[in-house]
């Protein structure tokens, strides 16, 4: 264990002098920085990242340096690291959580030649950069399974706060298990929070309790499947491949795998050839990924899961194809029509069958 | 069954906490305690595969972390509030760091205590389907409600909460006694924080406790002092965090979920104002000498 990584183990706030002093030196490796909303240990979201920031530093060596920061608090402490990464000489500044956009913005600003990536925000500018996955694309294959594998129809979904990212995760869920049983609906239970492991747990035992017997959630500790597991009922990973902490109840995951996106940036950025990009790449650029099955699914089960991963990435399958209604029963999406990108980044209904 | 799960292990950090307050200290680093004892808990059951060693471990972790504090404000009479404030920090920052190899490992928890043909009945769960550490939360919230009012000692540890002067004055070592409270405060932090990492999550993640400890804070001025209300309003506090949950996976969404979330604190404020315009023989519920320092004069 290093002084950084104790450092780092502290609060961030202290970690950020020592962070610094290390990444200042000039003329060595191009230092890169990475800002993280929860710690590396949350095996979702943020750990996701960091093992994406590894496979880089492993990738380039000695030519670049690669510094963190765990645990920043969306707000004015953002902006308080992200501009001590660029005074201290990181040049290219991956800032991974949505509500880092309006800090990246303001010192991207302060510092033209600095370069900045803000990972599923909006707001792009001369030096930043922005990129996001399509993670609905791996919920509509696990909405497939869930709607094969739940006897009671009815899925409980762990829910962060309600934002278009999530709300499209929910849709396209729905959607796909309501293509293999149509009176599949969806029980949302917000817990208003990205990363609360006991009340995670709490709220998934709640919907298992109101009848729910295979669980989704869209926050990022790997707690609901354990409360699943615990309960007897299905459920599936965040982020990362999470079969460990329920090796019954977890039929498969939807991963983040930003590492090529990371490799591809920085050599950009090593080659003087970075510029502001805006991307949303999904299952077809292997960004998001699906974990291996568990053995307890049917056969069936995983070639409809398999059918519709390889749709996706071959474009046959959209996951928003019409015919979509909503909660109200109007049809908001008509047979043969999708729903363009730019209404699924603002995405704020929710589609017939789910309860919210 | 989620209601006494939330509610367990804020009555265990909070019927510590109680006990350090009566006697006239002031340890706001339940949170950190918690957090210490949470990953203790989870290492020592990883490493020797037993769940009650962990117990223990996390019991001794609690009472040392509670040590750095009594050291600085029994014996070198630090300023408590701050001193307290500064043990959370710590108490994450260290947990964090031990935590660090745990990451993404799991145990298998506590064991039920009752046989299994009665913990997985679906009426006799209700009474025997629990973990182990809620039988013993009501187990101690029972001894501490006899030790306060009838055991001499406990006469002794209110009469120092009330005056330290005067019980410094016929002989009692205040110090030594506000040592042996704080310890007991930190013992069952530690096990409030086992809970997390034992039994609701059975596993290591960061900031398990998620701000838990300050609600346990609460917890006690909301119950005035006092065992057996601490009971009641950790279980009103467990209904409120879970009511929230089962509203919303029932579908019922009549009052919005930030409301609810908020619930806790506003009755803490409620109480808090019923308590400061009550008659003047139940508005000093707060032990006399709470947060100030001891010295020994004469």
């Amino acid at each position: 264990m290093n002084r950084r990584q104790i450092l780092v183990g502290s609060a961030a706030t202290l970690a950020l002098p020592a962070l610094i002093g290390r990444a200042a030196a000039q003329d060595g490796p191009l230092n890169v920085g990475f800002v993280y909303v929860g710690p590396i240990g949350d095996y979702g979201w943020s750990h996701a990242h960091d093992e994406a920031r590894k496979k880089a530093q492993e990738h380039f060596g000695d030519k670049i340096k690669t510094n963190y920061v765990e645990n920043v608090a969306e707000g004015p402490d953002a902006e308080r690291v992200i501009r001590q990464l660029a005074q201290q000489g990181n040049k290219l500044i991956f800032t991974t959580s949505f509500g880092f956009m309006n800090s990246t913005i303001k010192v991207a600003k302060q510092f033209p030649d600095v370069h900045f990536e803000h990972a599923t925000g909006y707001k792009t500018a001369d030096n930043v950069g922005i990129y996001n996955a399509r993670f609905y694309e791996g919920r509509a294959v696990i909405g497939t399974i869930a709607g094969m594998m739940s006897k009671s129809g009815k899925a409980g979904y762990v829910g962060s706060v309600p934002i278009p990212e999530v709300v499209r995760g929910i849709n396209a869920f729905t959607l796909a298990a309501q293509k293999v049983n149509p009176d599949f609906t969806t029980q949302v239970v917000w817990v208003n929070s990205w990363y609360d492991p006991a009340k995670e747990a709490d709220a998934a035992k709640a919907l298992i309790d109101q009848g729910c017997d295979i669980i989704s959630q869209h926050t990022d500790s790997p707690a609901p499947l354990q409360a699943a597991e615990q309960r007897g009922v299905y459920a599936f990973g965040q982020a990362s491949n999470m079969i460990d902490f329920a090796p019954k109840a977890h039929l498969t995951a939807i991963t983040d795998n930003w590492g090529p996106y990371y490799i591809d940036q920085i050599q950009k950025q090593l080659d003087g050839e970075w510029e502001p990009g805006n991307i949303w790449w999904g299952i077809e650029k292997g960004l998001v990924g699906i974990a291996p099955y568990n053995d307890i699914m049917p056969a069936d089960v995983k070639e409809a899961a398999d059918k519709v991963k390889n749709g996706i990435a071959s474009g046959e399958i959209h996951p928003f194809s019409g015919p979509i209604t909503d909660q109200s029963g109007e049809v908001k999406v008509p047979e043969g029509d999708t729903i363009p990108d730019e209404q699924l980044l603002g995405l704020d209904w929710y589609v017939k069958g789910v309860q919210s | 069954m989620t209601l006494v799960g939330a509610a367990t292990p804020i009555l265990l950090a909070a019927l510590g906490e109680l006990v350090v307050e009566k006697s006239g200290v002031l340890n706001l680093g339940l949170e950190g305690m918690m957090l210490i004892g949470a990953v203790t808990a989870f290492g020592v059951t990883f490493t020797t595969g037993s769940a009650s060693l962990g117990l223990v471990a996390a019991m001794a972790a609690g009472a040392a972390a509670s040590m750095i504090f009594a050291f600085l404000t029994l014996t070198l009479t630090a300023n408590q509030v701050a001193t307290g404030l500064a043990l959370t920090i710590f108490g994450i920052g260290l947990s964090s760091l031990i935590g660090q190899n745990f990451v993404g490992r799991t145990v298998s928890g506590l064991e039920h205590i009752f046989p299994a043909a009665l913990a997985d009945d679906p009426i006799g769960r209700v009474v025997f389907g629990y973990s182990p550490l809620v039988y013993l939360s009501l187990v101690m919230t029972a001894f501490v409600a006899w030790f306060l009012t009838r055991s001499r000692a406990g006469l002794i540890l209110r009469a120092i909460g009330e005056s330290d002067e005067a019980a410094h004055s016929i002989g009692y070592s205040v110090i030594r006694v506000r040592y042996l409270a704080v310890a007991f405060g930190g013992a069952m932090a530690g096990l409030g924080g086992a809970y997390y990492s034992l039994v609701m999550t059975p596993m290591w993640a960061d900031r398990l406790t998620a701000g838990r400890g300050w609600i346990a804070l609460a917890l006690v001025v909301f119950a005035s002092w006092r065992p057996l209300r601490l009971l009641g309003g950790a279980y009103l506090f467990g209904a409120v965090m879970t009511l929230e949950l089962h509203a919303k996976a029932a579908g019922i969404n009549i009052v919005p979920p930030e409301f609810l979330a908020m619930l806790p604190y506003l009755a803490t404020i409620v109480v808090l104002t019923l308590i400061s315009i009550a008659p003047s023989g139940r508005r000093n519920a707060a032990p006399a000498c709470l947060g100030k320092p001891f010295r020994a004069t004469g």
